[in-house]
């Protein structure tokens, strides 16, 4: 299946890049996905446990992923 | 109850009349600015970015969450996004309650939860010319240099 990861902020900087599709097996988890990024060129500047969204909501690292799903990456949030 | 994310000048004047209500007794108005300076910086800009799907969507459940909370429909929540000059209004949050205590806890509940769940990031631009995002889970180092 295939899963597309949304980077932001300061970690779409030092990945070089805001959007990554990955190929996973079924049962992939966010865990996954964030483990994939860490890997990349730049990756382990990002927490082992960051803030994940899947499809707009906050997800914990257990959540299972589908097919299609928008799997972001959230650095820390600076509102206001 | 009006939540936006929004890329021109927050009408503050706006955001209060829509929070007005024959039966409220107050309404608490928060305005969030620009500061010129940030841990020992100076600032002359920030640029705002937000995932905007998510902040549209997070943004209106804290307010729903406060509605529900504080029991008023009358929270008008407005978060700029784009570059900022300082002075300029980032965020504006009115909130009108019979009672000013209760106007005054769910204001202090939606910037509480704004800050911890918004997906809205800055970029500070500093005088010398730099550039750099705000973290604000990073420990501040507070001191004379050495």
């Amino acid at each position: 299946m295939t899963v597309t990861a949304l980077l932001f902020a300061s970690y779409a900087d030092v990945l070089q890049r805001e959007s990554i599709e990955f190929t996973l097996p079924h049962g992939a988890t966010v865990s996954d996905v964030v483990s994939r990024v860490r890997a990349l060129p730049g990756g382990a500047m990002l927490p082992p446990t960051p803030l994940v969204a899947v499809n707009h909501e906050y997800a914990r690292a257990d959540v299972v992923l589908s097919s299609g799903d928008e799997v972001a990456i959230i650095p820390p949030v600076a509102g206001g | 109850m009006r939540t936006a994310i929004v890329d021109d000048v927050i009408d503050t004047a706006a955001l209060l009349d829509e929070a007005q209500r024959d039966s409220n007794g107050a309404i608490v108005l928060f305005v969030g600015t620009v500061r010129d300076n940030n841990s020992g910086r100076l600032v002359t800009g920030i640029d705002y970015a937000c995932y905007g799907a998510m902040a549209a969507r997070e943004l209106a459940s804290i307010c729903a969450e406060a509605a529900e909370r504080f029991a008023t429909v009358d929270i008008v929540v407005e978060h700029r996004i784009g570059h900022l000059t300082v002075g300029e209004t980032s965020l504006a949050i009115a909130v009108g309650h019979a009672r000013r205590a209760t106007a005054y806890e769910a204001s202090r509940y939606v910037i509480e939860q704004i800050k911890r769940r918004l997906p809205i990031w800055k970029r500070e631009e500093y005088t010398d010319g730099t550039r750099e995002w705000v973290d604000p889970t990073a420990v501040a180092v507070v001191g004379p240099e050495s």
